[in-house]
């Protein structure tokens, strides 16, 4: 799972400090400028290395997410959109992405088009509470995914490239 | 820009639509079962039997109660008739799940309350309970319409949400503290069927919170183990008081292929813990034989590991630990008596020399900083993974620069990226 690119890539994205959830009001706000702070750092970071691969943006209370998320094979760019609501645990547990357009198609989910992560995944996410946030999700369980199954169903013929997305 | 706002209210209408196609779908199922009910019946309801005001021993073809009322007679329960003044909250109801609201509905319990957000499919079919007519209908308004043709005795309350989501958790908690027999008293135990962490520490948090009793259960994701929990706040471990507890399955992780499939289910395994857990639940409520703490199934050897665990003093969770306040502040009180000593497992620190693998790829030294105390466990049992002590200081640099921009302005510099 965690190849060199990827394990420097999560240890770029700078750490949050405040241990609090959607249920605590005003520490809840400012557990959510620090997500917004390390994902636009992540997505800086992406940027400058020729890797932007995905965006993200909340509904006003930071409970809902929801964005896009695109990987590249053989020149083609191939573009999903993705969501997921923040649990009432959060951060102690992480979020479910979902791929709501790729429900069915793959065993590595479960219903409702949430990505199946690795047993790697959670003990991780569990040791780095609260430190990891959502910019540390998007790098250690929905990136990994992505460059797994999606060559794998574009080889099965299961998703195929749409004309309207542009080329890289 | 504006063209991806638009895009945005057009998803809401569709979403809206699919919603509106979803309950009419539901409509229509509804209408063919009653229909089919009805060919069945040959028009007429004489498959329903009446409701029985009083659970009665006599030993008739007729009456549905009269072997749970022999376990009076035999002096196994002493007051059989006590479920019916049970309220038992089920949540979630798949593979393990639906299976004991039937166990608990043939029992005559007082009421059921039940939460899923899933719909039958037909990939469920593995499963017990769930027929492939009722693909497409919610799992709680399907389970509700089949329990209640099988006990119509039975009070049932059926809930198609999530709980994990903010929408949902607080409604959650009112039903688990208002859900009793009589409204406005707490439900009598709250049954975890769910087959998700998130949703496991959604129950935990607001049980712990209320102060609720519940039962944990789990089958593992390949299938051949599971296990039921006894989670009494402030004196059981709760569930964040340790990293899941799992029963192990003595498969050489080498030879476990994993690769292309998320999870296995068999209804042989989730038939067994159903089982276990409701036999948990009867001895619980009625009185009778002992109830288990935590008792494992591993499928693969028939063992049945069991084990107690003291809650945490240093668990995550502060009402877990304001909960175990409580617990002692009563213990203090009460009088007095001989206590039966029984085999407590505390979290000992001790170099751990077992580490789990964490990343493929990492080194010897990196594996061991990330590993942490391992609880002495019986035989059978051990956890899922373990989390090193809580760290000093992470170093100023690694940690997120504070900066003067408010949320909507963080929120606005990300969607201009
Ligand atoms: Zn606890």
């Amino acid at each position: 799972m965690a190849d060199e690119a990827t394990r420097k890539a999560v240890s770029e994205i700078p750490l949050l400090k405040t241990n609090s959830g959607p249920r605590d009001k005003e520490l809840w706000v400012q557990r959510l400028r620090e997500e917004y702070l390390a994902l636009i750092k992540y997505v800086e970071n992406n940027k400058s290395a020729d890797n932007d691969w995905f965006r993200l943006e909340s509904n006003k209370e930071g409970t809902r997410w929801f964005g896009k998320c695109w990987y590249i094979h053989d020149l083609l760019k191939y573009e999903f959109d993705m969501e997921f609501d923040i649990p009432v645990t959060y951060p102690a547990t992480a979020p479910e992405v979902a791929i709501p357009e790729l429900d069915g198609k793959t065993a590595k989910m479960y219903r409702g088009g949430k990505i199946c992560l690795t047993d790697h995944f959670k003990p991780l996410w569990a040791r780095n509470v609260p430190k990891f946030g959502l910019a540390h999700l998007m790098a250690l369980g929905l990136g990994p995914w992505l460059a797994v199954e999606i060559p794998d169903l574009i080889a099965k013929g299961l998703i195929q490239h749409k004309e309207q997305q542009t080329n890289s | 820009m504006s063209i991806r706002v638009e895009n945005r209210v057009a998803m809401a209408t569709v979403e809206e639509l699919k919603l509106r196609v979803r309950e009419l779908e539901n409509e229509l199922i509804k209408c063919k079962q009653k229909r089919c009910a009805e060919e069945n019946a040959g028009g007429s309801q004489k498959h329903y039997r009446q409701r029985i005001e009083k659970m009665s021993a006599e030993v008739v073809d007729s009456n549905p109660y009269s072997r749970l009322m022999a376990l009076k007679r035999m002096g196994i329960v002493e007051d059989y008739e006590r479920i019916r003044t049970f309220s038992v909250a089920v949540v979630g109801v798949g593979g393990v799940g639906s299976v004991t609201a039937e166990m608990l509905t043939r029992c005559g319990i007082g009421k059921l309350i039940l939460f899923d957000y899933d719909k039958v499919e037909l990939a469920n079919m593995n499963r017990l309970f769930f027929q492939p007519h009722q693909a497409g209908l919610s799992k709680v308004e399907a389970a509700e319409h089949t329990l209640r043709s099988i006990n119509p005795d039975v009070s049932f309350e059926t809930h198609n949400y999530n709980i994990t989501t903010m929408e949902n958790f607080s409604h959650f908690m009112d039903r688990i503290s208002h859900g009793g027999l009589e409204e406005a008293k707490p439900v009598d135990l709250v049954l975890s069927c769910v087959d998700n962490f998130e949703a496991r520490m959604a129950i935990n948090t607001a049980c712990n919170e209320l102060g609720q009793i519940w039962m944990e259960s789990g089958v593992s994701e390949n299938a051949v183990s599971g296990h039921i929990q006894l989670i009494i706040p402030g004196e059981t471990a709760c569930f964040a008081c340790a990293p899941p507890l799992v029963v192990a399955a003595n498969i050489d992780e080498k030879t476990l292929k994993r690769e292309g499939v998320c999870a296995a289910s068999l209804p042989t395994t989730m038939g067994v813990v159903a089982g276990l857990l409701v036999q948990n639940v009867l001895k619980y409520l009625l009185g009778f034989g002992s109830v288990s703490h935590y008792l494992g199934y591993n499928a693969m050897q028939d063992f049945f590991p069991t084990m107690s665990m003291k809650a945490n003093p240093q668990c995550d969770d502060h009402y877990c630990r304001k909960q175990q306040e409580e617990y002692k502040r009563k213990e203090a009180e009460r009088p007095k008596q001989e206590v039966v000593e029984e085999e407590e497992v505390q979290v000992v620190h001790e170099d751990n020399e077992w580490g789990i693998e964490l990343v493929s790829e990492v080194t010897e030294e990196e594996l061991k900083a990330a590993s942490g105390p391992k609880p002495d466990l019986p035989e059978g049992i051990t956890v899922a993974y373990t989390i090193p002590e809580k760290e000093v200081n992470t170093p100023a640099e690694e940690m997120v620069e504070e900066t003067e921009q408010s949320l909507e302005e963080l929120m606005a510099q990300m969607k201009r990226m």
